[in-house]
């Protein structure tokens, strides 16, 4: 059962082959005798999960078709909040926090039939990309467990990739649902910004955060998408008019489309083995009838320092609500006011949070925000410009994700330079608010999975998604 | 230096509560007095993941506060964070305007007793209240009410173009009078509905500024006359000492009547202003703006002028029916009704204010019967009742809402106008009173006005005042 993908699933429980209970209990019983090893897990949700099981089956054994993932279950990014489940974000500084309410995209998965699982592991506060960060341990990665599964969605990657659960949701802010997935074998998707609602996920970097689905192929990703996209009312940055639709499409041919290979990627602090894996996937892409053209990626050397400045002055300003008179952590040493907050928030947060905040809180500082801040959001503006008129040329833009496959774990954890480096890849598309999908290309020479990226212009989803199933049918 | 005059600059920061039935970013109810921390949800309690929603209703607000202070309204306006730490901003950042504010560069022209003057208002800017803080000593806590977390507020920033605390009360009196007929803003300031920061600075005549400072507590129009009379007179002290004033917060004491510092520059925060990026930039949409140009309610001086020119009301009688506006509307609809302006003007000036005040009733709260009233107009201009039987029976309408005609009716109130009923009873009073009738003889007038009223009273108030006066001027020559 742990081969089949979430719609084979789905189809196994409305024909009956299989029940909705019975799946969610091989399920469990597959988190709790593996997740020891890959520590992906920090809550489960045991007891609302079989409940919930209970009434789905009932839905749909008296002949209710829900939804096309009716049934199947998933697990959800501790960033996320859920409703009476603990949401930590993998910091000391929200442990015992549980939520009031659910974010929209979990009423979402909820009003679809889906079963909530439990919380998944990653970065504290989605801060990183190995998800070594978080205070109950690192992630550890299935194809290696003594390498990180990629971050900060790594404990998303992990359980799908671990066969623990069929499907995630993960969240991306400068790469953290692609690169996990490429340093685990799976499939996600970062949506354009503002198609998937932002309410209950709590904010790192407001303006780049997007929640999406992470999986075992393409086709899977999509149809979840398809459920948790849309406008909300209580989130006015989320501003697609309706859920993406997906359609069935029988021709396998990329004919007429054009694809851009910015072979500036190429050159040097790369993998070989990436590169050849991700040129390879292009050829086949190629071979399905799409045109490939290289061509010069603009700015590149800004894409990391601006990311850094805007994402990192964000969260000194998400973070601060973290002031321990409300929630979660608080410390037990202070005289005044001023104690408790550096005291909580000292005790609270970890090495890279603070790092972060302090950053932030540097470049917003008076006298500084010209300089950095204000200078930042420039060069976003030229970045956004820059794939704007890709897009006039191009269909799609192929990349790889990151720089390298799964490092050991503790290998990089000092060197936070060397850490934002490998972040060169997908940044700029969060910068840009642009789709983008992550897809298995192969293996290094250590069996490390190795994965591409497509990227589109917004809303452009439909088409990577065809793309990217053309591509995963013909691999397969 | 014998020739040194200081002069007294001062520039105000006003916050005024909006009147919108939610808060400014989520559904709450945004009304005031509620149970402590019974009015949040996630989104103003700063809860993990929540975010913003703007409340179109503000935005209209600060466009028709705009409007009326004769701002620029902007094309796009953006929200920012003020971020700093403090118990009562559970997000630890408040949501405010800093570098694309909603109104900039309007102007109000106040009058004090010799002269007119324009004051400029350099921006006007829409964000959410803080909660409240609650010290309980008892128990050596402090507690925390989320409930005006999220409130909306204007603040309306002046230019530093007032001289004197009359200066100020002018203006805040005209202010709060357009805000009051905006009806954006009750401007209750004992209850922290509208609040004004006072910066003040002093410096010799002609030369450049000197170094400011910021009032707050100030919790009435008198409190703050008293506050910058307190705080002039305290720089003008340390300047002409040859001292220097420093740049500081300072919080009025009203008991005491001085002002004590709270903190200086140089602990000032950092408050790291940034675009909100969970609010997206607004853009006033043309159509829009006009629409709410058009419907602009008519401002107390555009009334004032109006009464003047078209009722012929006189200036000061105006002026009192514009001071709320609850009474502003009650004249207009009794004038449209009853076709008679001056009569309702003297009705609403003479009866009903005195009612108001002589009952402790706010004239906010007053609701009363138009077409009642008119009718009590028609009978009284038509002689149907007199004088005293239309006060009296105002006041019934007034206190118990009772029906004016069969009031007057079921008590026999319709003015008696049978000459000859009247002369029986002055008759009667003549006989019954021979001083006072002597004295009138004797020509002392103040006898008459006596007879009148025992007449009156004999008629039980209804006799036709003339007919009665008539009966006793001829009764008494006879006597």
């Amino acid at each position: 059962m742990f081969e089949l993908t979430a719609l084979e699933l789905s189809t196994a429980i409305s024909s009956k082959q299989i029940g909705v209970e019975e799946a969610l209990s091989a399920y469990f019983k597959s988190i709790e005798t593996e997740d020891g090893k890959y520590n992906s897990f920090l809550s489960l949700s045991k007891e609302a999960a079989l409940t919930k099981a209970r009434e789905i089956q009932k839905r749909i054994d008296a002949g209710e078709r829900i939804s096309p993932l009716a049934g199947v279950p998933i697990a959800i990014k501790d960033n996320i909040s859920t409703k009476d489940i603990e949401t930590t974000c993998a910091s000391k500084a929200l442990s015992g926090y549980v939520p009031v309410y659910n974010a929209t995209v979990v009423d979402k998965l909820e009003e679809a039939g889906m079963i909530v699982v439990g919380k998944l592991n990653m970065d504290e506060f989605a801060m990183g990309g190995s998800s070594e960060t978080g205070y109950m341990g690192p992630v550890r990665n299935p194809w290696d467990s003594y390498r990180v599964a990629g971050g900060s969605s790594g404990g998303s990657a992990a359980a799908i990739a671990a066969g623990m659960v069929p499907l995630a949701l993960g969240t991306d802010t400068g790469g953290s649902i692609r690169q996990p997935c490429s340093f685990c074998g799976t499939t996600g998707i970062k949506p354009t910004y503002g198609a998937v609602s932002r309410y209950g996920l709590i904010a790192y970097a407001s303006s780049l955060d997007q929640i999406g689905p992470m999986g075992k192929n393409l086709e899977d990703c999509a149809t979840l998408l398809s459920i948790i996209s849309g406008p909300d009312e209580k989130d006015g940055t989320c501003i697609i008019e309706k859920p993406f639709e997906f359609e069935q499409s029988d021709s396998n041919s990329l004919d007429g489309m054009i694809i851009g290979i910015p072979k500036n990627y190429y050159e040097g602090g790369i993998d070989n083995s990436v590169k050849t894996s991700v040129l390879a996937a292009a050829r086949k892409l190629e071979e399905a009838g799409a045109r490939l053209e290289e061509f010069e990626m603009p700015l590149m050397e800004y894409m990391i320092p601006t990311y850094y400045v805007i994402a990192c002055a964000e969260a000194s300003s998400n973070l601060s609500r973290f002031d321990g008179l409300k929630y979660g952590h608080y410390t037990s040493d202070s005289d005044e006011l001023s104690d408790f907050y550096r005291n909580s928030r000292s005790e609270g947060f970890g090495m890279e949070i603070k790092r972060r905040i302090m950053l932030g809180s540097f470049v917003l500082s008076s006298g500084y925000y010209d300089a950095y801040y204000k200078k930042a959001l420039q060069a976003r503006r030229l970045i956004k410009d820059a794939y704007d008129s890709l897009f006039q040329r191009y269909d799609m833009i192929i990349s790889p994700v990151a720089p390298t496959t799964a490092y050991k774990i503790g290998e990089n954890i000092d060197d936070p330079l060397k850490m934002y480096m490998g972040d060169i890849y997908t940044v700029s598309i969060n910068l840009a608010g642009l789709p983008a999908v992550s897809l298995p290309c192969g293996f290094d020479e250590n069996k490390l999975p190795i994965g591409f990226q497509l990227i589109g212009k917004a809303f452009s989803e439909p088409t990577l998604v065809k793309a990217g199933k053309t591509y995963q049918l013909i691999n397969n | 230096m014998s020739n040194t005059t200081f002069e007294t600059v001062i520039g105000l920061e006003i916050h005024a509560e909006l009147s919108t039935r939610s808060k400014i970013f989520c559904g709450c109810s945004n009304s005031f007095g509620a149970m402590p921390n019974t009015n949040v949800c996630p989104i103003c309690s700063g809860m993990p993941g929540a975010l913003p929603m703007l409340n179109r209703t503000v935005l209209e607000y600060a466009i028709r506060a705009g409007l009326a202070l004769n701002c620029e309204i902007a094309d796009r306006t953006v929200f920012d964070r003020k971020n700093y730490f403090y118990p009562d901003l559970p997000k630890a950042y408040q949501i405010s305007q800093l570098y694309s504010p909603i109104c900039t560069n309007g102007f109000m022209e106040i009058e004090t007793n010799d002269y007119i003057k324009t004051i400029g208002i350099r921006e006007i800017h829409m964000e959410e209240d803080a909660g409240k803080l609650i010290h309980d000593i008892a128990n050596d806590s402090t507690l925390m009410d989320f409930n005006r977390c999220g409130v909306p507020l204007l603040e309306i920033v002046t230019n530093p173009d007032f001289n004197s605390s009359d200066e100020v009360i002018a203006f805040l009196e005209i202010l709060r009078e357009t805000l009051l007929y905006l009806d954006i803003c009750d401007c209750k300031m004992e209850e922290g509905s509208l609040r004004v920061d006072v910066n003040l600075s002093m410096h010799l005549h002609g030369s450049e500024l000197g170094t400011r400072t910021e009032m707050k507590n100030l919790n009435s129009f008198k409190a703050i006359s008293r506050a910058i009379e307190f705080e002039s007179a305290r720089q003008q002290k340390i300047l002409m000492a040859g001292g220097v004033v420093t740049q500081e917060t300072r919080r009025w004491n009203d008991n005491i009547g001085i002002s004590v510092a709270m903190r200086s520059k140089e602990n000032a925060q950092d408050y790291r202003y940034f675009p909100e990026p969970d609010l997206l930039p607004i853009f006033i949409d043309e159509h829009w703006l006009e629409e709410i140009k058009t419907s602009q309610p008519e401002l107390a001086h555009e009334k004032r002028i109006r009464y003047i020119d078209s009722y012929a009301i006189s200036p000061n009688d105006a002026a009192i029916l514009t001071t709320h506006m609850n009474i502003s509307i009650l004249f207009e609809a009794l004038s449209s009704q009853s076709g008679e302006p001056i009569e309702s003007a003297r009705l609403i000036i003479g009866e009903i204010l005195r009612l108001l005040s002589q009952s402790g009733t706010q004239a906010d709260d007053l609701s009363i019967d138009v077409s009642k009233l008119s009718t009590l107009i028609d009978y009284v201009l038509s002689g149907k009742i007199n004088r005293n039987v239309y006060k009296e029976a105002i006041e019934a309408v007034f206190t118990s809402d009772v029906d004016p005609v069969s009031y007057i009716e079921d008590k026999g109130l319709m003015m008696l106008d049978d000459y000859s009923t009247c002369q029986e009873a002055a008759k009667v009073v003549i006989a019954n009173n021979p001083d006072a009738a002597s004295d009138y003889l004797s020509g002392k007038d103040k006898a008459f006005g006596f007879l009148v009223g025992q007449t009156m009273q004999l008629l039980k108030g209804k006799g036709n005042p003339e007919l009665v006066r008539k009966a006793l001027e001829e009764e008494l020559l006879l006597h």
